[in-house]
């Protein structure tokens, strides 16, 4: 059942997996990304009692849920590399490392902005404030890991091990950091069965949320093709894809 | 295999217990850290009680952190952690009891020290109970925890930094609830719910942590 997916683990199947699927995530990605925020920033009807700093929710929110799924992704492709013993599963780990830790920085600076106004600090101890910058911690910590090693793919397993322990983590630390402390308000659109927002400004929300994650996997998978020609540069097939590229420069 | 076994948790006690400085020096600096909470936050009792147990629990986490390193950093210098690997037996058995070794002489003593850590900070009774009963719950965790990240930063040459960069985020829940459990302790209520999910949460580690640390000292053996 599962064999189809095995040539992937040979580092030339995943790269040109990767090349055919870059334009489809992109392209769309930017689409979405684009005309979910114009029409959230621009059209969506103005919150009754937030009035127009509302609005950053069409950042924040899929930027914040998607630190986490970028999270448990990079934690199944660290899964995948020590169960399976793929190597391409590691590359792209390391690939959705910085990606996760930057979404999750958009999600607690833009936050943050939208604290200001609202609860008129910038900071507050407040359990899912909390929470995500240990996210980002945990993100740190797989980056800085990976960094100390030489051997990149012992740094592959190295710092998938860490990514395994911080996805067993994140649960607890966002129950016990929302048992600790709550300001936060309640989930918006997680309620699937009444969402407590407006369709009208649900829609670009749900827009801009198809836009990020399309976005981060496209980043993902580009990240992902340097990583794979920057271990495998003295394989032919590399030699082979740059002598190509070099021609259609000098066709150029 | 029980041979085995022994032989290791004989071996590492007698070194732990023939560097004796080396047990000492992070007890050193768990007091030291809590005397300057009350120099540097000021000796009023009602705040050194309030700030008390969550000064406690840093301090423990710190000097447990200066410590963890020595966790299997001797055995991998000396190759005595390659010929464990090589020996055929269960590297996570192995691994078990040398996190319990570890347990031993570095966090039963502060859980003995910890009376004098109580009185210094103006803890009342029963809040002291709930300290013994988290630091004795906890600390295992932290061992167990702790040597996963020790076994994959073994092989670096500067693991210390990086160490605690990777097990600080970790811990955090193990803070939440142990102080949590002595706060609730000083307002006279029940604090067995957080005991039972620091428990359940050593239960975990005990189960799983021997495994990814056997995995994490073959990465670094490399």
């Amino acid at each position: 059942m599962w064999k189809w997916l095995h040539p992937y683990a040979k580092p030339e199947r995943a790269y040109q997996l990767c090349v055919t699927l870059q334009p489809y995530f992109l392209w769309p990605g930017i689409l979405c990304l684009v005309a979910g925020s114009i029409w959230g920033l621009a059209f969506a009807p103005q919150d009754y009692q937030q009035g127009d700093s509302f609005r950053i929710i069409y950042i924040h929110v899929p930027s914040a849920i998607l630190s986490m799924s970028t999270y448990v992704a990079m934690a199944v492709a660290a899964l995948v590399g020590i169960v399976w013993q793929w190597r391409t599963a590691f590359m792209a780990m390391i690939a959705m490392a910085p990606i996760g830790a930057v979404v999750t920085f958009i999600a607690l600076f833009t936050g943050a902005a939208w604290g200001k106004p609202m609860w008129g600090t910038w900071w507050v101890w407040d359990a899912r404030l909390t929470s995500e910058l240990i996210l980002l911690f945990l993100y740190l910590g797989v980056i800085a890991l990976y960094g100390a090693f030489e051997d990149k793919q012992q740094a592959g397993k190295a710092a998938g091990v860490m990514a395994l322990v911080g996805v067993v983590n994140v649960p607890i630390i966002h129950y016990s950091v929302e048992w600790w402390n709550t300001l936060h308000q309640g989930a918006t659109i997680s309620k699937f069965d009444k969402p407590s927002i407006a369709p009208e400004m649900l829609w670009p929300l749900l827009i801009a949320l198809l836009g990020l994650a399309l976005f981060i996997a496209a980043v993902t998978v580009m990240r992902m093709k340097n990583e794979i020609i920057r271990r495998e540069y003295h394989r032919p097939w590399v030699k082979d894809l740059a002598a190509r590229a070099l021609g259609d420069d000098h066709a150029v | 295999m029980n041979t085995l076994i022994n032989g290791i948790f004989k071996r590492d006690m007698a070194l732990a217990f023939r560097q004796r400085s080396e047990l000492a020096q992070p007890l050193m600096f768990l007091l030291m850290v809590i005397t300057l909470f009350p120099l540097g936050i000021g000796p009023g009792p009602v705040t050194l009680q309030k700030i008390g147990p969550g000064v406690i629990w840093i301090a423990a986490i710190l000097s447990s952190l200066l410590a963890m390193e020595r966790l299997f950093r001797d055995d991998f210098w000396d190759g005595s952690l390659e010929q464990y690997m090589l020996s055929g037996q269960s590297v996570a058995a192995i691994a078990a009891v040398k996190v319990l070794v570890h347990w031993l002489v570095s966090f039963l003593p502060l859980a003995l020290f910890s009376p004098l850590l109580a009185l210094f900070l103006n803890l009342t009774v029963d809040m002291y109970i709930a300290l013994m009963l988290t630091l004795v719950l906890g600390t295992p965790l932290l061992s167990l925890v702790g040597a996963i990240a020790v076994g994959l930063t073994v092989g670096l040459q500067r693991g210390g930094v990086l160490l605690a960069l990777l097990l600080i985020p970790v811990f955090i829940p193990l803070l939440i609830f142990a102080t949590s459990a002595v706060d609730s302790a000083a307002l006279q209520l029940p604090y067995r719910a957080q005991l039972a999910i620091i428990g359940a949460m050593l239960m975990l580690a005990m189960a799983s942590a021997p495994f990814a640390i056997a995995y994490a000292l073959k990465v670094s053996q490399n």
